[in-house]
């Protein structure tokens, strides 16, 4: 049910990340920053709000003609600071947007990521009331229109003795307590926002909080050009005696205030009360699978620490040895927060198919499908694999479609994420001549489901992480493609060209197969 | 000269942004009132009188009572319903019971209410029972208001200060 709502979705986000691709180079891309997006919007909000509020005065009337000095008389700098103060923080609507919707579509609240998606749904209600009342402290026609809405649409909980409403019934009414009420949420609901927004982020390692340089100067740029051009202004004083027939809404922040005002207060209600129900169930609604979490083997762990540092959610903490082997830590699982996605596996120097000698036990290990079976898997899908330029790909299963391949030379293994696969298996592929060619794929570069497995792969392919791949083998019988769901038109021009290109290979010399220098292999991998 | 399209490209996105974010932040304009209309707004909280009226108790009743809630009258709480009318030159807008608020049907009546109505001249008719009588009223305001395109005005009810009040 759901799938069938994040299908479009994804592909949606797929074709955009593509299009935006040619003209951003991978890192800038805004789709893969949207998180970060949101953090630069928001600094650009407080330190634009920290500026206009030393200028704005608390007051029924003092609060406009504040506002209106700082429009027109100071708009070089004030006036600036408050455009950028409204359109950063419409911007971080979008973008806050995007993320909420990109992360349901990436299937990524469910299991133990409940914990940044109900973070996530709180920060956005909160930065909700942030701009609901942001837009009332200005007390022009459109303020007036917000807090005659809003008091109404809470009258209609039977909780306020004498209705809240009424304070703006007519200008004799209207007190100062209001607004200082106001600027009191103003300040104190963002920053409660940014303690959520910490939280938010305590389960993810490594969280890309910061946008790169080249696209934070793009935005604050255009940020600034649009400040400029189109300054962002009052809509004439607020009148109690008059009810303003048109006004101009943010439809960033109030496109509901129509609905909260037309349609009758229990159907208002309840249809937010069912859509924020709904909003902090789905990460338990089913089908709910929870798939057995990393398990270390403490024989076979040497508390290397390269799993704790791969790990993308933080679920793995290096503790004192309890086992009384000579190392100093062992890794431990905390499994609550582990997603299961096989990327400590990948990382852990034990998981390596060289070793025959004793049982393949890695150091930590998916109990659902261990590095061995990953090993049996590779023999028998390549047992027999007959013919010239044979490639065996390994892929995931969030990132380009592996199914139906064309091509006879070329099978497939797909894993929960790339990460999962330890380098030496390539090593193990090639040299023992299962393959004549292996293709790593999975999701795009820097969306992948599981954070880093592209990143992790490239690195250890590249021999700038541990565990490396080895020198020994041949580059020009590796490719990766890092696709996305919206890749397979790449993929199958890869696998065409990496046919010929291997058909144009000289041929190899016979395979690693002596006994001695297989117990060498073994001992390099352990060590 | 791929690089200098890619930046090409990235300004013209940048723009589109920009258009898209600054066009949203106010336009298209929200009709929320409909143009060449004024408004009058019924609203108040008021407690109408209990239902039963306070009875004495004999001084056995008051004995039978614990000491700490021996007191000279046995008050229901419950308050009767504000019975409310609005007419705007002779037509009736609103004729309404309103019951009192709170578990125990303690608290005030309230209303919240806005009437659209042509600009102009009306002669509007306020009245308000809070009384245990079942007929007539205990408040009457007759009043010819001017209401000018987009004027507001307030109709609240203060029992202290004698009534209806036109804000
Ligand atoms: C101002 C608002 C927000 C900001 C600044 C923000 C920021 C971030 C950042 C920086 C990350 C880490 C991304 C990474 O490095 O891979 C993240 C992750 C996440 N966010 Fe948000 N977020 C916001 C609102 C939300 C909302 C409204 C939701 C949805 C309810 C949400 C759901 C998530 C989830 C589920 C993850 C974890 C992704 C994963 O498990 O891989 N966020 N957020
Ligand atoms: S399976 Fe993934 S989330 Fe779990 S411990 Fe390993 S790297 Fe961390
Ligand atoms: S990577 Fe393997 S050996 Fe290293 S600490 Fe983790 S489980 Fe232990």
């Amino acid at each position: 049910m759901m799938e069938l709502l994040r299908a479009p979705l994804r592909f949606v986000f797929d074709r955009a990340e593509q299009g935006l691709g040619l003209i951003f180079p991978p890192e800038w891309n805004p789709m893969l920053n949207l998180g970060a997006l949101g953090f630069f919007f928001y600094w650009i909000i407080t330190a634009s709000g920290i500026y206009v509020y030393a200028f704005f005065d608390t007051g029924v009337t003092q609060a406009y003609d504040s506002i209106e000095y700082m429009t027109h008389d100071q708009w070089y700098a004030a006036g600036v600071m408050r455009s950028l103060h409204r359109y950063a923080s419409d911007g971080l609507i979008v973008v806050m947007l995007l993320h909420f919707i990109r992360e349901f579509s990436l299937d990524r609240y469910r299991g133990v990521r409940w914990f940044s998606w109900i973070t996530g749904v709180v920060v956005l209600i909160l930065v909700y009331i942030a701009g609901i009342t942001g837009y009332w402290m200005v007390w022009d026609q459109l303020a007036q229109y917000v807090a005659i809405v809003t008091t109404e649409w809470l009258d209609h909980l039977p909780i306020f003795g004498e209705p809240i409403a009424r304070n703006f019934l007519s200008p004799d009414m209207l007190e100062s307590r209001f607004f200082s009420l106001m600027v009191f949420m103003h300040i104190a609901i963002p920053l409660i926002a940014l303690i959520l927004l910490w939280v938010h982020l305590q389960r993810v390692s490594k969280p890309r909080i910061n946008p790169p340089r080249g696209l934070a100067i793009g935005v604050m740029a255009s940020l600034l050009l649009l400040s400029l051009i189109h300054p962002a202004v009052s809509q004439g004083p607020a009148d109690l005696a008059r009810v303003p027939g048109t006004i101009g809404l943010d439809w960033f922040y109030l496109p509901l205030y129509p609905i909260l005002e037309t349609l009758p207060g229990p159907l208002t209600w309840g249809g937010a009360g069912v859509i924020l129900v709904l909003f902090c169930s789905i990460p338990w609604l089913p089908p709910m699978r929870k798939t057995p979490v990393a398990e270390v083997n403490l024989e076979n762990c040497n508390g290397c620490t390269r799993c704790a540092n791969d790990c993308p959610y933080n679920a793995i903490s290096m503790r004192v040895r309890s086992d009384g082997l000579p190392f100093e830590s062992e890794a431990v699982v905390d499994p609550s927060m582990c997603v299961s996605c096989g990327i400590c596996v990948g990382a852990c120097p034990t998981a390596t198919p060289f070793r025959r000698a004793s049982e393949l036990v890695s150091g930590i290990d998916l109990p659902e499908r261990t590095v061995a079976d990953l090993r049996q898997e590779v023999e028998k899908i390549c047992q027999p694999f007959k013919g010239k330029n044979r490639i065996l790909m390994f892929g995931c299963n969030h990132g380009v479609s592996m199914s139906g391949l064309k091509q006879e030379n070329v099978r497939s293994i797909s894993m929960r994420c790339i990460g999962q696969l330890p380098p030496s298996f390539i090593d193990y592929v090639l040299s023992k001549k299962f393959a004549d060619g292996v293709v790593l794929t999975g999701c795009s570069e820097n969306s992948c489901h599981a954070r880093f497995g592209a990143r992790w792969t490239d690195a250890r392919v590249a021999r700038e992480r541990d565990p490396q791949l080895r020198r020994r083998v041949p580059r020009e019988r590796l490719r990766v493609l890092w696709a996305g769901r919206a890749g397979r038109d790449k993929l199958d021009t890869l696998l065409r060209n990496f046919t010929d290109d291997l058909a144009a290979l000289p041929a190899e010399k016979s395979p690693v197969h002596k006994a001695s220098e297989r117990k060498k292999l073994m001992e390099l991998a352990d060590g | 000269m791929v690089r200098l399209l890619q930046f090409a490209g990235q300004g013209v996105f940048y723009a589109m942004v920009a258009v898209l974010i600054g066009y949203f932040a106010t336009t298209p304009v929200y009709q929320q009132f409909p143009e060449g209309m004024a408004q009058l707004k019924l609203s108040f909280a008021h407690g109408a009188r209990r239902e039963k009226a306070c009875s004495r108790l004999t001084s056995k009743e008051i004995a039978k009572l614990p000491p700490n809630e021996r007191r000279p009258n046995n008050c229901e709480r419950k308050r009767v319903a504000v019975h409310v009318q609005l007419d705007v030159d002779g037509t009736r807008l609103l004729d309404a019971l309103l019951e009192p608020i709170g578990l125990a049907g303690d608290g005030p009546a309230r209303i919240y209410r806005k009437f659209p109505v042509e600009p102009g001249a009306h002669i509007v008719i306020a009245r308000l029972r809070d009384s245990r009588s079942t007929e007539g009223f205990d408040y009457e305001t007759r009043r010819e208001v001017f209401l000018a395109e987009g004027q507001n005005i307030a109709i609240d009810f203060k029992a202290d200060a004698g009534g209806f009040i036109f804000r």
